[in-house]
């Protein structure tokens, strides 16, 4: 049965892999990309990796999606020259896939039971982090403890993609713009007529936020954290400004603000490593930070995915508004 | 003391949010500037606890490794992380007036952040003892870098960016298929436990399929990311449109940071034995290296925009580096590693001159430079200087590492080598000259700019790096014992 659904989806995902080489329309190409996002995500279902589907689908076929459409709003819906047909790329790729292939000659069997990865590293995560950091959710203990560096490096990365689009776009004009509407008489987008639309989002938005905040707190026990929750908040947020207009959204959090929520964010982070450091532990061992070991763990790990919360939601909303905002310019 | 390793990261990663929480513009560069001089005092000590005790193992979050991330700082780390806090240092205290003409206002402080950011993921890279904590600071870095780069002033600085973006997220994907093709064979990320897992893995007679293939995704993500012959196409677009304060940072640290990922992989990770005898590393990077080395030199005869005709020379001396690793012998390596050091200085030192002269004339193309040799003496001196260690000419820093990579050539008996190695420095005399000759022998340029020597926060960093040329030609002792040891390190498959 996995098989069958393992195949069916493959063969979509190569489908739409296809069909995103040859289509020119960049609106249809960005909804089959979030198609293809929600097949990876159930692949990773399929595979039992519930925490890595749950990201897949809150990022590659939520947030993603949001921010391509956006940056189309501010450019084109149609591609300008027809596409080209590189054959030397063509074999390059088929090339690296078929050194994939022969890679996988000696790769132990998919599900082998007696792989080293099941055998090294893994069993200790399987059998000790219960009585080690005390999260129910091995993903978590992995993710926020044992390789708690990496997410710190991850967050900043993601904080960097922030920047770097502050740095590139900017802000220019956008105050102007907020200033060009109200004198207009205009506070909302043109969406925000349709009443349908806006009472169904209304009701929407609570939800949604509300999800987010339990995805945040329930990282321990079930698949989820701080990535997740951040991108989901900011998914109502951005829902709101589409229905409102970027006006009244900028006017519950402006960028500028936004900007220092994610720089407090990863410092909270990096605080928790520094707090650490001073009493006495290693960088990020949250041991120390509790008499007992087991709440220290669990009061480190509630605060470091509070501060990667913090900074994806932050950065998601800055990197829409900065986009919308130049959608704005335009017009 | 212990917890040096990992405060050398952690300084300019924190210190990154913090330029993003001031208002006051100066304020971001004078926490970038204290950041990276922290980070290069904090260099220096863990240089000198590393060179008189051995390896420090620092293990992140308290949890040992395989099952934590740890750090492991051996010789060639420090060396690495010596060369790149020390070129951001310098290079923070040269901006001031450089950036304040060349980014807009409101980007100051992103821009302040996205450098000490890049600087955190470059020196993590070096530090680290786990092989996908390296990828995660090399997205760090790389990802800061293009947004650096796409910051410069002309509009083509965003395609060039893009053009990175695209070649580096190629070179990072092939290097994580890499590593995670290692993982499935060992179960384990620790670079040290990776090594002597990879070592007990059975091979065939044809080998084991899956190690090759990591192998060589391994080299070709890496080759793309040191600019190595083939695959540096990115390069020169990139470091002609950055932001000056960026060509300086990048030319002197990322494909020396790229370079050291290269080693650690090869020969800590696969080992020595299986990659340069089973797989022939060796001849794999023979070609591109002495083809960068001619090619690349010849090219850069042929610019006009001298911050290019600096990048494709860079292009030229990754060669060396690379040709040094090929011969596969102690010397080889020795000198290899010890130009990283000497090229850092040099090029730092000539892109800081191009930064200089940008900030006076606007641009660099080779009419910009007439005259100079008079208006502006002491930026021209310096690229005299650096220009002479650029050649290998005796008495300065370039001279050593080369004469180095002369005699491991002699002694592997590569007589063709040497001959190449001798013509690459010949052309290097040539589009050195062309600028000199344009400085000090032209006819004033018709337009007068008003240019006058550049400001004294400028010239300060460019001749402390013409003087550690100078020096570092002199007496080698220090950066030639840290590369040596750190061969004999690579020699022994990194367990010393």
């Amino acid at each position: 049965m996995e098989l069958i659904i393992d195949i069916t989806l493959l063969t979509f995902l190569g489908l739409t892999a296809l069909a995103i080489n040859r289509i020119d329309k960049l609106f249809c190409i960005i909804m089959l990309s979030g198609i293809y996002s929600l097949l990876c995500a159930s692949l990773f279902v399929s595979m039992d990796a519930v925490d890595v589907a749950f990201t897949e689908a809150a990022v590659g076929t939520g947030i993603a999606t949001v921010l391509l459409l956006s940056t189309i709003g501010a450019t084109d819906t149609q591609q300008r020259s027809a596409p080209q047909r590189p054959l030397f790329a063509l074999l390059v790729v088929c090339a690296t896939g078929a050194i994939l292939v022969y890679g996988t000659m000696d790769m132990p069997a998919f599900g082998d039971p007696d792989a080293p990865i099941h055998h090294h590293v893994a069993p200790r995560y399987l059998e000790m982090s219960q009585q080690e950091v005390g999260s129910d959710n091995i993903v978590t203990s992995i993710l926020s403890s044992y390789r708690g560096f990496d997410t710190l490096g991850e967050t900043v990365v993601i904080f960097t993609a922030g920047l770097s689009v502050v740095g590139l776009i900017g802000f220019r004009g956008m105050q102007k713009f907020g200033d060009r509407q109200r004198a207009a008489g205009i506070t909302q987008d043109d969406m925000g007529k349709h009443l349908v639309l806006r009472i169904v989002i209304k009701m929407f938005i609570p939800l949604i936020l509300l999800f987010a905040l339990y995805v945040q707190f329930h990282g321990d026990f079930g698949p989820g954290g701080g990535f997740q929750a951040g991108v989901i908040f900011a998914s109502g947020f951005i829902f709101y400004t589409l229905m409102f207009g970027l006006d009244a959204a900028m006017r519950v959090v402006s960028p500028r603000t936004l900007s220092y929520i994610a720089a407090l964010g990863v410092l909270t982070y990096g605080g928790v490593g520094i707090t650490t450091l001073l009493m006495g532990g290693n960088f990020l061992d949250y041991n120390v930070l509790r008499p007992d070991p087991l709440q220290g763990q669990h009061l480190g790990i509630f605060l470091i995915e509070l501060g990667v919360g913090t900074t994806v939601f932050s950065i998601m909303v800055l990197i829409f508004f900065a986009f919308s905002s130049r959608k704005g310019l335009r017009q | 003391m212990n917890h040096l390793a990992a405060i050398q990261v952690i300084i300019p990663l924190l210190c990154a949010p913090l330029c993003m929480l001031l208002r006051w513009r100066t304020g971001a560069w004078l926490i970038a500037t204290l950041a990276t001089w922290a980070t290069f005092g904090v260099s220096l000590v863990l240089a000198r606890t590393v060179i008189l005790n051995g390896a420090i193992t620092y293990d992140m979050g308290g949890w040992p490794a395989p099952w934590g991330i740890s750090y492991h700082v051996d010789i060639l780390s420090a060396f690495v992380v010596l060369i790149v806090s020390g070129v951001a240092a310098l290079t923070l205290a040269f901006a001031y007036k450089s950036v304040q003409r060349e980014i807009r206002p409101e980007s100051l402080r992103a821009f302040y952040a996205l450098l000490l950011i890049c600087l955190a993921g470059l020196l993590g890279i070096a530090l680290t003892g786990d092989a996908f904590n390296i990828y995660v600071f090399l997205e760090i870095s790389s990802l800061s870098a293009y947004a650096l780069i796409g910051m410069g002033q002309r509009r083509r600085a965003l395609r060039a960016a893009f053009q990175y973006l695209i070649m580096g997220t190629i070179g990072a994907t092939f290097i994580l298929i890499g590593i995670g093709l290692l993982y499935s064979l060992t179960g384990t990320l620790n670079i040290q436990d990776l090594a002597s897992r990879v070592e007990m893995i059975p091979t065939s007679t044809y080998g084991n399929h899956t190690l090759i293939t990591a192998f060589a995704f391994l080299t070709v993500g890496l080759s793309l990311k040191l600019a190595l012959f083939p695959l540096h196409l990115w390069l020169p677009n990139a470091y002609t449109y950055a932001p000056s304060v960026v060509t300086i940072f990048l030319a002197a640290t990322a494909t020396k940071v790229a370079v050291y990922m290269l080693l650690r992989f090869s020969f800590c990770i696969l080992g020595q034995r299986f990659v340069f005898e089973q797989l022939t590393l060796g001849n794999i990077l023979l070609l591109p290296s002495l083809a960068a080395i001619l090619v690349a030199s010849l090219v850069a005869i042929f610019q006009y925009d001298i911050k290019r005709m600096l990048a494709y020379s860079s292009i030229a001396q990754i060669g060396y580096m690379t040709l040094g690793i090929s011969l596969n012998s102690h010397a080889g390596l020795s000198a290899g590693i010890l130009h990283m050091f000497n090229h850092a200085l040099m090029k730092g030192a000539l892109f800081m001159v191009m930064g200089a002269v940008a900030y006076r004339t606007g641009s660099v193309y080779l009419s910009d430079f007439r005259g100079l040799g008079r208006r502006m003496p002491w930026t021209m001196a310096a690229f005299v200087f650096g220009g002479l260690s650029l050649m290998g000419v005796p008495l300065t820093a370039g001279f050593i590492s080369k004469w180095i990579l002369l005699q491991a050539t002699l002694e592997a008996g590569w007589w063709p080598v040497t001959a190449i190695i001798l013509l690459g420095s010949l052309l290097a005399v040539i589009y050195i000259w062309r600028v000199v000759e344009t400085a000090y022998f032209n006819p004033r340029h018709e337009i007068e700019h008003g240019t006058e020597e550049a400001p004294l926060s400028m010239l300060l960093p460019m001749w402390v790096l013409i003087g550690a040329n100078i020096y570092f030609g002199i007496d080698t002792s220090i950066p030639l014992h840290m590369a040596e040891r750190a061969a004999t390190i690579l020699m022994s498959g990194g367990t010393l």
